[in-house]
């Protein structure tokens, strides 16, 4: 396991020495404060107060966690699925494969929608990144990364630009032309460095902004024009495997999960961790904010998917069944949040229904793990990735 | 020094913690009855949900012989 810890690399006049050097973002009683990192060892050994063990500390922080457990376990009053007992169950489901786009050549990490609902962008093993038309099905560009694993990738939000990483530690965008026959790698530009692989990216609201997730641990905000790094988010204690911006228009949260088996709710702006969940039993491959905001679910290697309510600051649904044992390595929500799809690492993918926690349907086609699921921006349809090469636009 | 990291790291646990508690909780059923709704409220745009005729969805092609 990895023990660097990222730095960020903002570079300045430290708040307590006055000297310019890389400086920590730290928080004290939630106020920010930039000291470079001599200055935060020397308060760490003064903040002691007298008789501070990390014996007395370890308690400390025992008995603050079961408080935190007490005071939620005081609003669990019903399960979700008891409250939605009363609406009507849903229908048998036809959903079929109504396209198949074939043409990497080695596994489907990850794709994206654009924005126009109609082209993809999909990311494989061996280093290419397609962009398709998935009505007709026609590869309308295509680049060849310098690295294999392309675990990332990532449609802008005008549809003019793609981002994509991997195991070359970066995040690279890459404008998309016109003109067919424009060599896209030319105008590559690097934006993201990490110290491991890229697990994921996605722009913000604007073409300006990219936020990544890492195997360093870590998740940073990126200004994709000057590459400059302008905010970085330290919690998890291991790989960080998937992040989702939260739907609002004005919302500055996202939430990351990862190997550490946690799901940590971010506040953008501060680069504060507000919520953190960790009820899974094994690393958390997925997250996807719930169509309102308010709530969000993760896939994990445990073979199961859970919903977390952000208010309620607690799990209020497992979408499991005995019969699952492989695990899922990604979701997403219907538009109206109802129902949930999640691709699994037995080939199947399983349709729940978010509220009365059961499965509606189980969806075959795929030869190998499926590795992604997207739901279109208009809901009318979702894609899936997978090992075996292929893409699947289900409706 | 790892001692004194070791420190900082559980200085930061605790604070972290003590940020957490504090925050500001609903009831489950006031979180479930509001989840509920949202996906009620919007259950008739869901394509996947409800369905939208062949014709309509970009995706599925229009078979002439099953509409008839």
């Amino acid at each position: 396991m990895c023990d660097q810890t990222f730095l960020a690399i903002t570079f300045g006049p430290c708040d307590n020495c006055s000297q310019n050097k890389p400086l920590m973002n730290i928080y004290l009683k939630n106020e920010p404060i930039n000291y470079c990192s001599l200055c935060v060892e020397l308060m760490a050994c003064q903040g002691l107060a007298k008789g501070e063990t990390t014996n007395t500390l370890k308690a400390e922080s025992e008995s603050l966690k079961a408080k935190l457990e007490e005071e939620r376990a005081k609003l669990h009053d019903v399960e979700l699925h008891q409250v939605a007992e009363k609406i009507e169950a849903l229908g048998q489901f036809v959903m079929k494969t109504r396209r198949t786009l074939k043409g990497h050549g080695n596994k489907v990490l990850c794709m994206d929608w654009c924005r126009d609902k109609r082209r993809i962008v999909s990311s494989s093993q061996d280093g290419k990144v397609i962009v398709w038309d998935a009505y007709t099905t026609n590869k309308e560009h295509a680049v060849t990364m310098p690295c294999t694993w392309v675990m990332a990738c990532a449609y802008a939000p005008s549809g003019c630009a793609v981002a994509c990483g991997g195991l070359d530690n970066k995040c690279s965008v890459y404008p998309l032309s016109l003109d067919k026959n424009e060599n896209l790698a030319a105008k590559k530009k690097s934006v993201a460095m990490h110290t491991n692989y890229l697990s994921s990216c996605s722009f913000t609201n604007s073409d300006m902004q990219i936020l990544t997730s890492s195997g360093d641990g870590t998740c940073a905000l990126w200004d994709v024009e000057s590459g400059q790094l302008l905010q970085s988010f330290h919690g998890h204690s291991a790989d960080v495997l998937s992040l989702h911006l939260a739907p609002s228009e004005t919302g500055n949260t996202f939430v990351s999960g990862g190997c550490d088996k946690k799901a940590n709710v971010w506040d953008m702006r501060s680069g504060q961790n507000v919520q953190s969940f960790e009820t899974h039993e094994s690393d958390i491959n997925s997250v996807k904010y719930y169509p309102s905001g308010d709530a969000f679910a993760t896939g994990s290697d445990d073979a199961t998917c859970r919903l977390y309510d952000l208010r309620a600051d607690r799990e209020v649904a497992i979408y499991s069944r005995d019969s699952i044992i492989f695990g899922a390595s990604s979701v997403d929500f219907s538009l109206s949040g109802r129902l949930l799809f999640a691709g699994y690492n037995d080939y199947s993918i399983n349709v729940w229904d978010v509220l009365k926690g059961t499965r509606v349907a189980i969806l075959f086609g795929h030869e190998n793990r499926v590795s992604t699921v997207r739901v279109s921006p208009d809901g009318t349809a979702f894609c899936s990735g997978s090992w075996d090469n292929t893409l699947r636009i289900w409706a | 020094m790892s001692s004194n990291s070791n420190l900082t790291t559980m200085k930061r646990t605790v604070e972290q913690l003590k940020l957490e508690a504090s925050v500001d909780r609903i009831k489950v059923s006031q979180a479930a009855a509001d989840l509920q709704q949202y996906c009620l409220q919007n259950a008739s745009k869901d394509a996947l949900l409800v369905g939208v005729p062949a014709a309509s969805n970009p995706f599925r092609e229009p078979r002439s012989c099953a509409l008839l």
